[in-house]
């Protein structure tokens, strides 16, 4: 191995249970044309073909620019978008198959945090009615210690005042409703919770509070999260493993450190050296790769590898051909590119 | 004064002056529940080819001095309390409405943070780009639209001929901040704000607009105040930097310094909260609490209730900016401490 971070600790979540085994994932909307008739004229190609594994107490971290497909994928998940093909198990079960009364009760176990934390609380609804609302929706669910009482508990996990729980929406901060979101999602005492953005719009004090926090939970409930963010500062932080998705497809997934330190695909190269360092001594000694134009349309992307369009080592191959997410020589996570090869100059590692 | 509206306003400029000078700037707005003081002593100044950037969270007035200096604030309920805001030595608040429009794009010129709310979804980007040229220069259609070619050019949007008869939502998010760009550009102002000019954008694009304001930048000689919440873009392209809380400055340094030897508690704060993209950091440390409601600020100094440092003194009394080294003023009363590194947190600051 030439790189000294790659390979070198176990994966700690090596053994765990796998909550949620996803195989290739599929979801295009179609685009319609005209006014009188409509005619399907294409396909936005969301989610292309996307495949993972999620450990008992890991966290999956998701990043990509916007239009990537992430939060499509977020609710595909949560099955608020049905795929068109692919399988989604979700402890050994086809969840993507379940129905009515089955289907109800693996809901409880995947749950989401939105990423604004002003549109996502109904305003009209006090704070201890929106952390209920869970178990009006799920009666069989309901705590045996009382749903108040149970309200107030999620509310002191959460780092609120329980005597708040009359309150309402405006009455609290940003990063104070965010909390709110992550009481509501441990209502039902999920498996996996899935963050689309969860910081994205907090200050960055208060983004550290809110991050704690998520840590903590994960610590104390055994947690699998899926976080999607496009801060790569961020998502750095929180994830064991992380998923580089580019126009529906996942560019690069490893541990965090192979991403960070020994990235291989072009597309993780550009990103992590597009990310400025808040440190200004380094300014002008960084290698910067600033790509040219925009992510091609994801309704009509580009024949073979769909990243090439924009790629420096772009050959005749990646016209034709479309890469694989596997493991390639050199390199001990999956890259989907025919030259995938550690740039030694693009690390995000001192 | 005793110039008619039609001369020049680039005739009675103190050559020895520097290019915006802001003096104990204080604006309030008027509100039902109270005065809320959104800035609170202001001061700056900036000179040709320099970039200052002042950073702040959401609250802390950084957007309002932008629109204060640039003239566009809304008044009522926004109020001008006190203070001076000098472009080469003439005072910009004093002067004629009619005189200081004139200004406003040739002299003294702003990009906004979301280009598809401040651009007009009905017109044509070429036509809003030679607006410019035909009010202030009273140049034709014709004209104004070669210019507007030209124009979007030079900030890199290609295919700019056919493409300059498009609306706002045929471009990409990037490309409508490079449309913003080539308006507030287009008189070769001396002085540009950015107020947050990528922070809609993605972190690639970003990096594309970040070069493109750079390098125009460098071409015309001009001052940049760059307004961001991102402590990245900062350390990346700002000469200079004011760090905003509850609408005062805390810290006003050179880049450099404010990494390397922060001397206020809330710069230290947030640099240490800051995840790191380049080391993996296990606990992220925070600081506590919440910002002030502007309409009631706490008595003494406004961070007083989150500052691990805080002492009776930082709670009856308000400090002021002062010197700590050549160049690096601070708002704290142990700021001597604190860019020494003598100082240790005194209590647990409950949240």
């Amino acid at each position: 191995m030439s790189n000294p971070n790659t390979g070198a600790q176990p994966d700690p979540f090596a053994d765990s249970e796998v909550v949620l085994d996803v195989n290739d994932l599929v979801k295009h909307f179609p685009v319609k044309e005209g006014i009188l008739v409509k005619r399907t004229t294409g396909a936005v190609q969301a989610v292309d073909g996307v495949s993972f594994k999620l450990r008992k107490g890991e966290t999956l971290g998701i990043v990509g620019e916007s239009g990537c497909g992430k939060s499509t994928l977020a609710k595909l998940l949560m099955r608020l978008e049905e795929p068109d093909s692919g399988s989604v198990t979700f402890r050994g079960e086809d969840f993507l198959s379940l129905r009515g009364a089955a289907l109800r009760r693996a809901r409880r176990k995947i749950q989401i945090i939105f990423q604004d934390p002003y549109t996502s609380l109904n305003p009209r609804m006090s704070v201890g009615d929106i952390i209920a609302e869970p178990f009006t929706l799920h009666p069989d669910a309901k705590p045996a210690q009382g749903v108040r009482s149970r309200v107030k508990e999620l509310l002191d996990v959460v780092g609120l005042n329980p005597d708040h729980i009359n309150r309402y929406p405006h009455q609290f901060s940003g990063g104070q409703r965010q909390r709110i979101g992550i009481a509501r999602g441990l209502a039902l005492n999920p498996d996996v919770i899935i963050c689309d953005e969860p910081v994205s719009a907090l200050d960055v004090s208060v983004q550290a509070q809110v991050m704690n926090l998520l840590e903590d939970l994960q610590q104390e409930f055994g947690l699998s999260y899926i976080f999607i963010a496009h801060d790569l500062s961020v998502v750095r932080h929180i994830s064991d493993r992380v998923a580089v998705m580019y126009l529906g497809r996942i560019a690069e997934l490893g541990r965090d450190h192979e991403i960070y330190g020994a990235p291989a695909h072009p597309y993780t190269q550009a990103l992590l050296s597009a990310v400025p360092v808040p440190d200004p001594t380094v300014r002008g000694q960084r290698q910067e790769i600033v790509l040219k134009g925009d992510p091609p349309n994801p309704a009509n992307p580009p024949s073979g590898c769909r990243f090439r369009t924009r790629c420096w080592k772009a050959t005749d191959i990646c016209e034709t051909e479309d890469p694989v997410l596997e493991v390639r020589a050199g390199t001990t996570q999956r890259t989907a590119c025919h030259h995938a090869a550690q740039n030694e100059d693009v690390s995000a590692l001192d | 004064m005793s110039q008619s509206p039609t001369t020049s306003p680039t005739q009675d400029y103190d050559p020895s002056a520097p290019l915006l000078e802001v003096k104990d700037l204080q604006v309030e707005f008027r509100t039902k529940a109270g005065v809320a003081q959104a800035i609170n002593g202001m001061n700056f100044t900036l000179n040709a080819g320099e970039t200052l950037a002042i950073l702040g969270e959401s609250g802390s007035g950084k957007s309002v001095t932008a629109q204060t200096i640039m003239g566009i604030l809304d008044m009522p309920p926004g109020h001008i309390a006190g203070g001076e805001i000098r472009y080469r030595g003439q005072d910009l608040l004093s002067m004629k409405p009619e005189r200081r429009r004139k200004l406003r794009g040739v002299s003294i010129s702003m990009i906004f943070q979301d280009a598809l709310s401040s651009l007009n979804p009905v017109l044509p980007v070429g036509w809003q780009i030679g607006e410019m040229f035909r009010v202030h220069h009273r140049m034709n259609r014709k004209q104004a639209r070669q210019k507007a070619i030209e124009l979007m050019k030079r900030v890199g949007i290609p295919a700019a001929e056919q493409r300059v008869g498009n609306y706002p939502h045929q471009f990409s998010g990037g490309m409508r901040q490079r449309i913003m760009i080539a308006m507030a550009i287009a008189l070769d102002p001396d002085v540009l704000i950015a107020d947050e000019p990528t922070t809609a954008l993605d972190v690639t694009v970003q990096a594309q607009v970040m070069r493109l304001l750079k390098e125009l930048q460098v071409e015309n000689n001009m001052g940049l105040i760059l307004i961001t919440h991102d402590l990245g873009v900062v350390a990346d392209v700002a000469d200079k930097i004011a760090v905003m809380y509850a609408g005062r400055v805390m810290e006003h340094t050179d880049v450099f310094s404010i990494y390397s030897t922060p001397a206020h508690p809330y710069t230290k704060g947030l640099l240490e909260s800051l995840p790191r993209i380049d080391a993996e950091g296990d606990r992220l440390s925070t600081v506590p609490g919440l910002p002030p409601t502007l309409t009631d600020m706490p008595p003494g100094c406004p961070f007083n209730p989150r500052c691990p440092y805080a002492t009776d003194l930082c709670r009856t009394d308000r400090p002021e900016l002062l010197p700590v080294a050549d160049g690096h003023t601070s708002a704290c009363h142990y700021r001597e401490e604190l860019y020494a590194g003598t100082i240790t947190a005194r209590e647990e600051v409950q949240s």
